[in-house]
Protein backbone atom coordinates (compact mmCIF):
# COMPACT_ATOMS: atom_id res chain seq x y z
CA UNK A 1 0.00 0.00 0.00
CA UNK A 2 1.47 3.27 -1.02
CA UNK A 3 1.48 6.59 0.74
CA UNK A 4 1.81 9.83 -1.15
CA UNK A 5 2.35 13.14 0.57
CA UNK A 6 2.38 16.34 -1.45
CA UNK A 7 3.44 19.76 -0.13
CA UNK A 8 2.28 19.02 3.38
CA UNK A 9 2.30 22.00 5.73
CA UNK A 10 1.14 21.90 9.32
CA UNK A 11 0.96 24.95 11.57
CA UNK A 12 -0.05 24.67 15.21
CA UNK A 13 -2.36 27.36 16.58
CA UNK A 14 -2.34 29.32 13.35
CA UNK A 15 -2.96 33.02 13.82
CA UNK A 16 -2.33 33.08 17.57
CA UNK A 17 0.70 34.37 19.43
CA UNK A 18 1.91 30.79 19.89
CA UNK A 19 1.88 29.97 16.19
CA UNK A 20 4.43 27.36 15.33
CA UNK A 21 5.11 25.54 12.10
CA UNK A 22 5.65 21.85 12.72
CA UNK A 23 5.89 20.67 9.14
CA UNK A 24 7.01 22.80 6.27
CA UNK A 25 6.39 21.70 2.72
CA UNK A 26 7.08 17.99 2.91
CA UNK A 27 6.55 15.81 -0.15
CA UNK A 28 7.36 12.11 -0.25
CA UNK A 29 6.20 8.76 -1.52
CA UNK A 30 6.38 5.46 0.31
CA UNK A 31 5.94 2.32 -1.75
CA UNK A 32 4.22 -0.92 -0.93
CA UNK A 33 6.18 -3.13 1.46
CA UNK A 34 8.98 -0.67 2.08
CA UNK A 35 10.68 -0.44 5.47
CA UNK A 36 11.33 3.24 6.01
CA UNK A 37 13.13 4.88 8.90
CA UNK A 38 12.16 8.39 9.88
CA UNK A 39 14.73 10.18 11.99
CA UNK A 40 15.27 13.64 13.35
CA UNK A 41 16.04 15.27 16.66
CA UNK A 42 13.31 16.05 19.22
CA UNK A 43 10.86 18.60 17.86
CA UNK A 44 11.87 18.19 14.24
CA UNK A 45 8.30 17.37 13.27
CA UNK A 46 8.47 13.62 12.81
CA UNK A 47 5.71 12.76 15.28
CA UNK A 48 3.46 15.40 13.74
CA UNK A 49 4.15 13.96 10.30
CA UNK A 50 3.12 10.42 11.19
CA UNK A 51 -0.05 11.55 12.93
CA UNK A 52 -1.18 12.91 9.58
CA UNK A 53 -0.92 9.50 8.01
CA UNK A 54 -3.98 8.08 9.71
CA UNK A 55 -5.96 11.26 9.94
CA UNK A 56 -5.39 12.04 13.62
CA UNK A 57 -4.52 15.58 12.66
CA UNK A 58 -5.39 17.50 9.56
CA UNK A 59 -2.82 19.31 7.46
CA UNK A 60 -2.96 23.09 7.23
CA UNK A 61 -2.42 22.61 3.50
CA UNK A 62 -1.20 19.95 1.13
CA UNK A 63 -2.50 16.52 0.24
CA UNK A 64 -2.10 12.98 1.56
CA UNK A 65 -3.11 9.88 -0.36
CA UNK A 66 -3.09 6.59 1.52
CA UNK A 67 -3.69 3.67 -0.79
CA UNK A 68 -5.76 5.90 -3.04
CA UNK A 69 -7.79 7.34 -0.15
CA UNK A 70 -7.61 11.11 -0.05
CA UNK A 71 -7.29 12.15 3.59
CA UNK A 72 -8.25 15.73 2.80
CA UNK A 73 -11.55 14.60 1.36
CA UNK A 74 -14.30 14.96 3.96
CA UNK A 75 -16.08 11.93 2.54
CA UNK A 76 -13.17 9.62 3.31
CA UNK A 77 -14.06 7.52 6.33
CA UNK A 78 -11.38 7.86 8.97
CA UNK A 79 -12.27 4.40 10.20
CA UNK A 80 -11.21 2.95 6.84
CA UNK A 81 -7.96 4.87 7.00
CA UNK A 82 -7.23 3.70 10.54
CA UNK A 83 -7.96 0.14 9.52
CA UNK A 84 -5.21 0.39 6.92
CA UNK A 85 -2.71 2.44 8.87
CA UNK A 86 -1.80 1.20 12.33
CA UNK A 87 -0.03 3.70 14.53
CA UNK A 88 1.91 2.71 17.62
CA UNK A 89 2.66 5.79 19.68
CA UNK A 90 5.70 6.49 21.76
CA UNK A 91 5.44 4.74 25.13
CA UNK A 92 2.35 2.86 23.97
CA UNK A 93 2.09 1.06 27.32
CA UNK A 94 0.47 4.21 28.72
CA UNK A 95 -2.61 3.53 26.65
CA UNK A 96 -3.41 0.17 28.27
CA UNK A 97 -6.65 0.29 30.20
CA UNK A 98 -8.57 -2.99 30.16
CA UNK A 99 -8.95 -5.52 32.95
CA UNK A 100 -7.10 -8.24 31.11
CA UNK A 101 -4.36 -8.37 28.52
CA UNK A 102 -6.55 -10.21 26.06
CA UNK A 103 -9.37 -7.68 26.35
CA UNK A 104 -6.99 -4.81 25.82
CA UNK A 105 -5.64 -6.29 22.61
CA UNK A 106 -9.22 -6.97 21.49
CA UNK A 107 -10.13 -3.29 21.85
CA UNK A 108 -8.89 -2.31 18.38
CA UNK A 109 -10.42 -5.20 16.40
CA UNK A 110 -13.74 -4.72 18.19
CA UNK A 111 -13.73 -1.04 17.26
CA UNK A 112 -13.42 -2.18 13.66
CA UNK A 113 -16.72 -3.97 14.12
CA UNK A 114 -15.46 -7.55 14.36
CA UNK A 115 -17.32 -10.12 16.42
CA UNK A 116 -16.00 -11.06 19.86
CA UNK A 117 -14.84 -14.42 18.60
CA UNK A 118 -12.98 -13.01 15.62
CA UNK A 119 -11.47 -10.24 17.74
CA UNK A 120 -10.26 -12.80 20.26
CA UNK A 121 -8.66 -14.93 17.56
CA UNK A 122 -6.85 -11.92 16.18
CA UNK A 123 -5.79 -10.86 19.66
CA UNK A 124 -4.32 -14.26 20.45
CA UNK A 125 -2.52 -14.30 17.12
CA UNK A 126 -1.12 -10.79 17.66
CA UNK A 127 0.05 -11.67 21.15
CA UNK A 128 1.91 -14.68 19.79
CA UNK A 129 3.43 -12.45 17.11
CA UNK A 130 4.90 -10.15 19.74
CA UNK A 131 6.36 -13.13 21.55
CA UNK A 132 3.82 -13.52 24.35
CA UNK A 133 2.98 -17.15 23.74
CA UNK A 134 2.11 -18.08 27.32
CA UNK A 135 -1.71 -18.20 27.22
CA UNK A 136 -2.02 -18.37 31.00
CA UNK A 137 -1.07 -14.72 31.25
CA UNK A 138 -3.77 -13.46 28.87
CA UNK A 139 -6.26 -13.19 31.69
CA UNK A 140 -3.92 -11.15 33.87
CA UNK A 141 -4.17 -7.40 34.27
CA UNK A 142 -1.86 -5.55 31.88
CA UNK A 143 -0.72 -3.42 34.81
CA UNK A 144 0.99 -6.42 36.40
CA UNK A 145 3.46 -6.79 33.55
CA UNK A 146 7.01 -5.53 33.26
CA UNK A 147 7.75 -2.47 31.12
CA UNK A 148 8.94 -4.41 28.10
CA UNK A 149 6.00 -6.81 28.26
CA UNK A 150 3.53 -3.95 28.55
CA UNK A 151 5.00 -2.42 25.44
CA UNK A 152 4.63 -5.66 23.55
CA UNK A 153 1.00 -5.96 24.62
CA UNK A 154 0.40 -2.41 23.42
CA UNK A 155 2.02 -3.18 20.07
CA UNK A 156 -0.09 -6.33 19.80
CA UNK A 157 -3.13 -4.09 20.31
CA UNK A 158 -2.32 -2.38 17.03
CA UNK A 159 -1.16 -5.50 15.17
CA UNK A 160 -4.47 -7.18 15.95
CA UNK A 161 -6.15 -4.61 13.71
CA UNK A 162 -4.14 -6.09 10.82
CA UNK A 163 -3.02 -2.80 9.31
CA UNK A 164 -1.36 -2.89 5.91
CA UNK A 165 0.89 -0.04 6.96
CA UNK A 166 2.42 -0.07 10.39
CA UNK A 167 3.94 3.05 11.89
CA UNK A 168 5.96 2.84 15.09
CA UNK A 169 7.01 5.97 16.96
CA UNK A 170 10.23 5.27 18.83
CA UNK A 171 9.31 1.70 19.67
CA UNK A 172 12.46 1.13 21.71
CA UNK A 173 12.46 4.34 23.76
CA UNK A 174 13.24 3.74 27.41
CA UNK A 175 13.93 0.03 27.10
CA UNK A 176 17.04 -1.79 28.25
CA UNK A 177 19.35 -3.35 25.61
CA UNK A 178 17.61 -6.69 25.79
CA UNK A 179 14.16 -5.15 25.50
CA UNK A 180 15.33 -3.11 22.49
CA UNK A 181 16.71 -6.17 20.81
CA UNK A 182 13.47 -8.08 21.34
CA UNK A 183 11.29 -5.29 20.01
CA UNK A 184 13.51 -4.67 16.98
CA UNK A 185 13.67 -8.31 16.01
CA UNK A 186 9.93 -8.72 16.38
CA UNK A 187 9.40 -5.69 14.14
CA UNK A 188 11.79 -7.13 11.57
CA UNK A 189 10.10 -10.51 11.66
CA UNK A 190 6.68 -8.94 11.37
CA UNK A 191 7.75 -6.95 8.32
CA UNK A 192 9.12 -10.04 6.63
CA UNK A 193 6.17 -12.28 7.44
CA UNK A 194 3.27 -9.93 6.86
CA UNK A 195 4.76 -7.95 3.96
CA UNK A 196 3.40 -4.72 5.40
CA UNK A 197 4.70 -1.25 4.72
CA UNK A 198 6.61 -0.20 7.79
CA UNK A 199 7.62 3.22 9.01
CA UNK A 200 9.77 3.43 12.09
CA UNK A 201 10.46 6.72 13.81
CA UNK A 202 13.66 6.74 15.77
CA UNK A 203 16.48 8.78 17.23
CA UNK A 204 18.79 5.87 16.89
CA UNK A 205 20.76 5.74 13.67
CA UNK A 206 21.96 2.31 14.62
CA UNK A 207 18.46 0.85 14.82
CA UNK A 208 17.43 2.52 11.61
CA UNK A 209 20.55 1.47 9.71
CA UNK A 210 20.05 -2.14 10.71
CA UNK A 211 16.48 -2.47 9.54
CA UNK A 212 15.47 0.11 6.99
CA UNK A 213 15.87 0.14 3.25
CA UNK A 214 15.29 3.85 3.11
CA UNK A 215 15.87 6.70 5.52
CA UNK A 216 14.04 9.99 5.80
CA UNK A 217 15.73 12.71 7.82
CA UNK A 218 13.78 15.65 9.23
CA UNK A 219 15.34 18.82 10.52
CA UNK A 220 13.53 21.98 11.62
CA UNK A 221 10.15 20.91 10.21
CA UNK A 222 11.59 20.05 6.83
CA UNK A 223 12.45 16.80 5.12
CA UNK A 224 16.15 17.28 4.42
CA UNK A 225 17.28 13.82 3.29
CA UNK A 226 15.51 10.95 1.62
CA UNK A 227 17.51 8.00 0.37
CA UNK A 228 19.04 4.59 1.00
CA UNK A 229 21.14 4.26 4.15
CA UNK A 230 24.44 4.47 2.27
CA UNK A 231 23.33 7.62 0.47
CA UNK A 232 22.35 9.21 3.76
CA UNK A 233 25.44 8.06 5.67
CA UNK A 234 27.76 9.40 2.97
CA UNK A 235 26.52 12.82 4.00
CA UNK A 236 27.65 12.80 7.62
CA UNK A 237 28.05 16.58 7.82
CA UNK A 238 24.45 17.26 6.97
CA UNK A 239 23.38 14.72 9.60
CA UNK A 240 25.48 16.46 12.23
CA UNK A 241 23.84 19.71 11.22
CA UNK A 242 20.45 18.11 11.82
CA UNK A 243 21.58 17.22 15.34
CA UNK A 244 22.10 13.55 14.51
CA UNK A 245 25.12 11.30 14.55
CA UNK A 246 26.21 8.55 12.20
CA UNK A 247 25.81 5.03 13.55
CA UNK A 248 29.13 3.88 15.04
CA UNK A 249 29.86 1.50 12.15
CA UNK A 250 29.21 4.12 9.49
CA UNK A 251 31.41 6.55 11.38
CA UNK A 252 34.21 4.03 11.60
CA UNK A 253 33.84 3.33 7.89
CA UNK A 254 34.06 7.01 7.10
CA UNK A 255 37.18 7.47 9.23
CA UNK A 256 38.81 4.48 7.61
CA UNK A 257 37.98 5.92 4.19
CA UNK A 258 39.51 9.19 5.34
CA UNK A 259 42.67 7.32 6.31
CA UNK A 260 42.94 5.90 2.82
CA UNK A 261 41.32 2.51 3.23
CA UNK A 262 39.08 1.23 0.50
CA UNK A 263 35.71 0.80 2.22
CA UNK A 264 32.60 0.72 0.01
CA UNK A 265 29.70 3.05 0.80
CA UNK A 266 27.26 0.26 1.58
CA UNK A 267 29.39 -1.15 4.40
CA UNK A 268 27.58 0.55 7.29
CA UNK A 269 26.40 -2.57 9.13
CA UNK A 270 28.73 -4.50 11.45
CA UNK A 271 28.92 -7.63 9.26
CA UNK A 272 29.58 -5.86 5.98
CA UNK A 273 32.05 -3.49 7.55
CA UNK A 274 34.00 -6.39 9.01
CA UNK A 275 34.23 -8.01 5.59
CA UNK A 276 35.27 -4.74 3.98
CA UNK A 277 38.02 -4.17 6.55
CA UNK A 278 39.31 -7.72 6.17
CA UNK A 279 39.32 -7.39 2.40
CA UNK A 280 41.08 -4.08 2.58
CA UNK A 281 43.66 -5.42 5.05
CA UNK A 282 44.21 -8.56 2.98
CA UNK A 283 44.94 -6.49 -0.08
CA UNK A 284 47.26 -4.30 2.00
CA UNK A 285 49.21 -7.37 3.08
CA UNK A 286 49.61 -8.69 -0.46
CA UNK A 287 51.10 -5.36 -1.51
CA UNK A 288 53.61 -5.38 1.34
CA UNK B 1 -10.06 20.86 20.82
CA UNK B 2 -8.07 21.40 23.99
CA UNK B 3 -6.35 24.46 22.54
CA UNK B 4 -9.36 26.68 23.10
CA UNK B 5 -9.22 27.09 26.84
CA UNK B 6 -7.94 30.53 27.79
CA UNK B 7 -9.49 30.79 31.23
CA UNK B 8 -6.60 30.90 33.66
CA UNK B 9 -3.91 31.27 31.04
CA UNK B 10 -0.95 33.53 31.69
CA UNK B 11 0.46 35.78 28.99
CA UNK B 12 3.93 37.08 29.80
CA UNK B 13 4.49 40.80 29.38
CA UNK B 14 5.97 43.88 30.97
CA UNK B 15 3.08 46.28 31.42
CA UNK B 16 2.39 48.01 34.74
CA UNK B 17 -0.20 45.33 35.42
CA UNK B 18 2.42 42.63 34.99
CA UNK B 19 4.78 44.45 37.31
CA UNK B 20 2.29 44.87 40.13
CA UNK B 21 2.64 42.89 43.31
CA UNK B 22 0.42 39.81 43.08
CA UNK B 23 -0.97 40.48 46.56
CA UNK B 24 -2.09 43.93 45.48
CA UNK B 25 -3.60 42.48 42.33
CA UNK B 26 -5.55 39.84 44.20
CA UNK B 27 -6.85 42.30 46.79
CA UNK B 28 -7.74 44.90 44.19
CA UNK B 29 -9.51 42.30 42.09
CA UNK B 30 -11.62 41.43 45.11
CA UNK B 31 -12.38 45.12 45.64
CA UNK B 32 -13.31 45.46 41.98
CA UNK B 33 -15.66 42.48 42.26
CA UNK B 34 -17.35 44.13 45.23
CA UNK B 35 -17.68 47.29 43.17
CA UNK B 36 -19.11 45.34 40.24
CA UNK B 37 -21.75 43.76 42.45
CA UNK B 38 -22.72 46.89 44.34
CA UNK B 39 -23.05 49.12 41.30
CA UNK B 40 -26.68 49.63 40.50
CA UNK B 41 -26.97 52.33 37.87
CA UNK B 42 -26.17 52.72 34.19
CA UNK B 43 -23.62 55.41 35.00
CA UNK B 44 -21.95 53.08 37.49
CA UNK B 45 -21.66 50.30 34.91
CA UNK B 46 -20.48 52.65 32.19
CA UNK B 47 -17.77 53.83 34.56
CA UNK B 48 -16.75 50.27 35.45
CA UNK B 49 -16.67 49.26 31.80
CA UNK B 50 -14.46 52.20 30.91
CA UNK B 51 -12.21 51.54 33.88
CA UNK B 52 -11.75 47.82 33.18
CA UNK B 53 -11.45 48.43 29.45
CA UNK B 54 -8.80 51.06 30.13
CA UNK B 55 -6.91 48.69 32.41
CA UNK B 56 -7.09 46.01 29.73
CA UNK B 57 -5.63 48.42 27.18
CA UNK B 58 -2.86 49.39 29.59
CA UNK B 59 -2.03 45.71 30.15
CA UNK B 60 -1.25 45.53 26.41
CA UNK B 61 -2.91 42.16 26.17
CA UNK B 62 -4.65 41.37 22.94
CA UNK B 63 -8.32 42.02 23.67
CA UNK B 64 -9.17 38.87 21.74
CA UNK B 65 -7.81 36.82 24.64
CA UNK B 66 -9.94 38.59 27.21
CA UNK B 67 -13.06 38.19 25.09
CA UNK B 68 -12.27 34.55 24.35
CA UNK B 69 -12.37 33.88 28.10
CA UNK B 70 -16.07 34.72 28.12
CA UNK B 71 -16.85 31.92 25.68
CA UNK B 72 -16.94 29.01 28.15
CA UNK B 73 -19.43 30.80 30.40
CA UNK B 74 -21.39 32.55 27.68
CA UNK B 75 -24.36 30.25 28.14
CA UNK B 76 -24.34 30.73 31.89
CA UNK B 77 -24.55 34.48 31.34
CA UNK B 78 -27.37 33.99 28.85
CA UNK B 79 -29.24 31.69 31.23
CA UNK B 80 -28.85 34.13 34.12
CA UNK B 81 -30.13 36.89 31.89
CA UNK B 82 -33.27 35.02 30.91
CA UNK B 83 -34.00 33.71 34.39
CA UNK B 84 -33.78 37.24 35.74
CA UNK B 85 -35.86 38.47 32.85
CA UNK B 86 -38.74 36.04 33.28
CA UNK B 87 -38.86 35.61 37.03
CA UNK B 88 -38.99 39.15 38.12
CA UNK B 89 -41.86 40.85 39.89
CA UNK B 90 -41.74 44.37 38.51
CA UNK B 91 -44.51 46.88 38.07
CA UNK B 92 -44.17 48.26 34.56
CA UNK B 93 -45.15 45.50 32.19
CA UNK B 94 -43.51 45.65 28.78
CA UNK B 95 -44.70 42.42 27.22
CA UNK B 96 -47.31 40.00 28.48
CA UNK B 97 -47.92 36.80 26.61
CA UNK B 98 -49.50 33.90 28.44
CA UNK B 99 -47.37 33.06 31.46
CA UNK B 100 -44.48 35.08 30.07
CA UNK B 101 -44.39 38.51 31.61
CA UNK B 102 -41.51 40.85 31.01
CA UNK B 103 -41.32 43.98 33.11
CA UNK B 104 -39.12 47.01 32.79
CA UNK B 105 -37.53 46.33 36.18
CA UNK B 106 -36.93 42.75 35.17
CA UNK B 107 -35.21 43.82 31.96
CA UNK B 108 -32.98 46.29 33.79
CA UNK B 109 -32.19 43.75 36.49
CA UNK B 110 -31.40 41.02 33.99
CA UNK B 111 -29.12 43.33 32.03
CA UNK B 112 -27.30 44.38 35.20
CA UNK B 113 -26.87 40.74 36.21
CA UNK B 114 -25.42 39.83 32.83
CA UNK B 115 -23.14 42.89 32.94
CA UNK B 116 -21.97 41.88 36.40
CA UNK B 117 -21.00 38.40 35.27
CA UNK B 118 -19.29 39.81 32.20
CA UNK B 119 -17.30 42.32 34.25
CA UNK B 120 -16.51 39.64 36.79
CA UNK B 121 -14.94 37.50 34.08
CA UNK B 122 -13.05 40.47 32.64
CA UNK B 123 -11.63 41.34 36.07
CA UNK B 124 -10.47 37.85 36.91
CA UNK B 125 -9.18 37.41 33.36
CA UNK B 126 -7.03 40.50 33.77
CA UNK B 127 -5.67 39.03 36.98
CA UNK B 128 -4.81 35.60 35.61
CA UNK B 129 -3.62 36.79 32.21
CA UNK B 130 -1.09 39.16 33.77
CA UNK B 131 0.02 37.10 36.76
CA UNK B 132 1.98 33.90 36.47
CA UNK B 133 0.45 31.00 38.41
CA UNK B 134 3.49 30.93 40.67
CA UNK B 135 3.20 34.62 41.54
CA UNK B 136 -0.51 34.11 42.07
CA UNK B 137 -0.11 31.30 44.59
CA UNK B 138 2.77 33.15 46.21
CA UNK B 139 0.59 36.15 46.70
CA UNK B 140 -2.26 34.05 48.00
CA UNK B 141 0.01 32.30 50.44
CA UNK B 142 1.22 35.59 51.86
CA UNK B 143 -2.30 36.93 52.11
CA UNK B 144 -3.49 33.83 53.96
CA UNK B 145 -0.45 33.68 56.22
CA UNK B 146 -2.10 35.42 59.20
CA UNK B 147 -4.65 32.60 59.25
CA UNK B 148 -1.97 30.00 59.92
CA UNK B 149 -1.96 31.23 63.53
CA UNK B 150 -5.32 29.57 63.97
CA UNK B 151 -4.13 26.42 62.25
CA UNK B 152 -5.03 27.21 58.67
CA UNK B 153 -2.52 25.42 56.39
CA UNK B 154 -1.78 28.42 54.15
CA UNK B 155 1.54 27.18 52.81
CA UNK B 156 0.29 23.69 52.10
CA UNK B 157 -2.75 25.08 50.37
CA UNK B 158 -0.63 27.35 48.19
CA UNK B 159 1.74 24.49 47.40
CA UNK B 160 -1.15 22.26 46.42
CA UNK B 161 -2.56 25.00 44.25
CA UNK B 162 0.68 25.66 42.44
CA UNK B 163 1.23 21.95 41.87
CA UNK B 164 -2.30 21.58 40.54
CA UNK B 165 -1.86 24.57 38.24
CA UNK B 166 1.53 23.32 37.15
CA UNK B 167 0.04 20.00 36.07
CA UNK B 168 -2.96 21.28 34.16
CA UNK B 169 -1.05 21.68 30.88
CA UNK B 170 0.75 18.40 31.47
CA UNK B 171 -2.49 16.54 32.00
CA UNK B 172 -4.08 18.19 29.00
CA UNK B 173 -1.16 17.13 26.85
CA UNK B 174 -1.42 13.65 28.24
CA UNK B 175 -5.17 13.52 27.60
CA UNK B 176 -4.55 14.60 24.04
CA UNK B 177 -1.89 11.93 23.55
CA UNK B 178 -3.94 9.08 25.01
CA UNK B 179 -6.97 10.21 23.08
CA UNK B 180 -5.01 10.09 19.84
CA UNK B 181 -3.55 6.71 20.71
CA UNK B 182 -7.00 5.26 21.35
CA UNK B 183 -8.39 6.91 18.24
CA UNK B 184 -5.62 5.22 16.29
CA UNK B 185 -7.04 1.99 17.71
CA UNK B 186 -10.44 2.91 16.34
CA UNK B 187 -11.94 4.45 19.46
CA UNK B 188 -14.72 6.93 18.80
CA UNK B 189 -15.16 9.76 21.30
CA UNK B 190 -17.51 11.90 19.30
CA UNK B 191 -20.60 9.97 18.23
CA UNK B 192 -23.21 7.82 19.94
CA UNK B 193 -25.67 8.59 22.73
CA UNK B 194 -24.77 9.77 26.21
CA UNK B 195 -24.26 6.32 27.72
CA UNK B 196 -22.11 5.14 24.84
CA UNK B 197 -20.06 8.28 25.01
CA UNK B 198 -19.53 7.87 28.74
CA UNK B 199 -18.42 4.30 28.11
CA UNK B 200 -16.08 5.49 25.37
CA UNK B 201 -14.33 7.69 27.94
CA UNK B 202 -13.11 4.66 29.86
CA UNK B 203 -10.12 3.94 27.60
CA UNK B 204 -9.15 7.56 28.14
CA UNK B 205 -9.78 7.92 31.87
CA UNK B 206 -8.13 4.72 33.10
CA UNK B 207 -4.72 5.47 31.56
CA UNK B 208 -5.04 9.12 32.58
CA UNK B 209 -5.64 8.22 36.24
CA UNK B 210 -2.88 5.66 36.21
CA UNK B 211 -0.41 8.18 34.91
CA UNK B 212 -1.65 10.95 37.23
CA UNK B 213 -1.07 8.71 40.24
CA UNK B 214 2.32 7.72 38.94
CA UNK B 215 3.25 11.36 38.45
CA UNK B 216 2.03 12.32 41.91
CA UNK B 217 4.08 9.54 43.40
CA UNK B 218 7.20 10.54 41.50
CA UNK B 219 6.75 14.19 42.40
CA UNK B 220 6.31 13.40 46.11
CA UNK B 221 9.45 11.29 45.97
CA UNK B 222 11.43 14.01 44.21
CA UNK B 223 10.28 16.61 46.72
CA UNK B 224 11.24 14.45 49.64
CA UNK B 225 14.59 13.70 48.06
CA UNK B 226 15.19 17.44 48.17
CA UNK B 227 14.17 17.55 51.82
CA UNK B 228 10.90 19.38 51.37
CA UNK B 229 9.35 19.97 54.78
CA UNK B 230 6.55 22.45 54.34
CA UNK B 231 6.68 26.20 54.73
CA UNK B 232 8.44 26.82 58.04
CA UNK B 233 11.47 29.06 57.75
CA UNK B 234 11.57 28.89 53.99
CA UNK B 235 13.08 31.89 52.30
CA UNK B 236 12.13 33.03 48.81
CA UNK B 237 14.05 33.79 45.71
CA UNK B 238 11.61 36.52 44.78
CA UNK B 239 10.53 38.54 47.79
CA UNK B 240 7.23 40.28 47.20
CA UNK B 241 7.38 44.05 47.55
CA UNK B 242 4.70 46.71 47.28
CA UNK B 243 5.82 49.53 45.01
CA UNK B 244 4.58 52.88 43.78
CA UNK B 245 2.71 51.16 40.95
CA UNK B 246 0.64 49.24 43.51
CA UNK B 247 -0.17 52.42 45.41
CA UNK B 248 -1.33 54.18 42.24
CA UNK B 249 -3.42 51.18 41.21
CA UNK B 250 -4.96 50.94 44.67
CA UNK B 251 -5.89 54.62 44.64
CA UNK B 252 -7.47 54.26 41.20
CA UNK B 253 -9.44 51.15 42.13
CA UNK B 254 -10.67 52.67 45.38
CA UNK B 255 -11.78 55.81 43.57
CA UNK B 256 -13.57 53.68 41.00
CA UNK B 257 -15.28 51.68 43.73
CA UNK B 258 -16.42 54.81 45.50
CA UNK B 259 -17.78 56.08 42.17
CA UNK B 260 -19.62 52.81 41.51
CA UNK B 261 -21.18 52.80 44.98
CA UNK B 262 -22.18 56.47 45.08
CA UNK B 263 -23.77 56.63 41.63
Amino acid sequence: MSIEIRNLIHTYMAGGPFERTAIEDVSLTIEDGEFVGLIGHTGSGKSTLIMHLNGLIKPTSGSILVDGLDLMDKKTSLKDVRKKVGLVFQYPEYQLFEETILKDVMFGPKNLGLSDQEAEERARHALRQVGLADESMYEKSPFELSGGQKRRVAIAGVLAMKPTTLILDEPTAGLDPRGREEILSLIKRYHEEEKVTLIMVSHSMTDVSRLCSRILVMDHSRLVMNGTPDEVFMNGDRLMQAGLALPPCAELAERLRGAGFDIPADAYRPGELKQAILRSLGRGKSHA
Amino acid sequence: MLDNITLGQYLPGNSFLHRMDPRAKILLTVVMIVAVFTANTWIGYAGLFLFIGGTALLSRINLKFIIKGVKPIFYIILLTFFINLFFNSGETVLVEWGVVRITKEGLVNATFMALRLLLLVFCTQLLTLTTSPIALTDGLERLLKPLSKIGFPSHELAMMMSIALRFIPTLMEETDKIMKAQMARGADFESGNLINRAKAMLPLLVPLFVSAFRRADELAMAMEARCYRGGDNRTRMKVLKFTKVDAIAAAAVLAMTAFAIIF
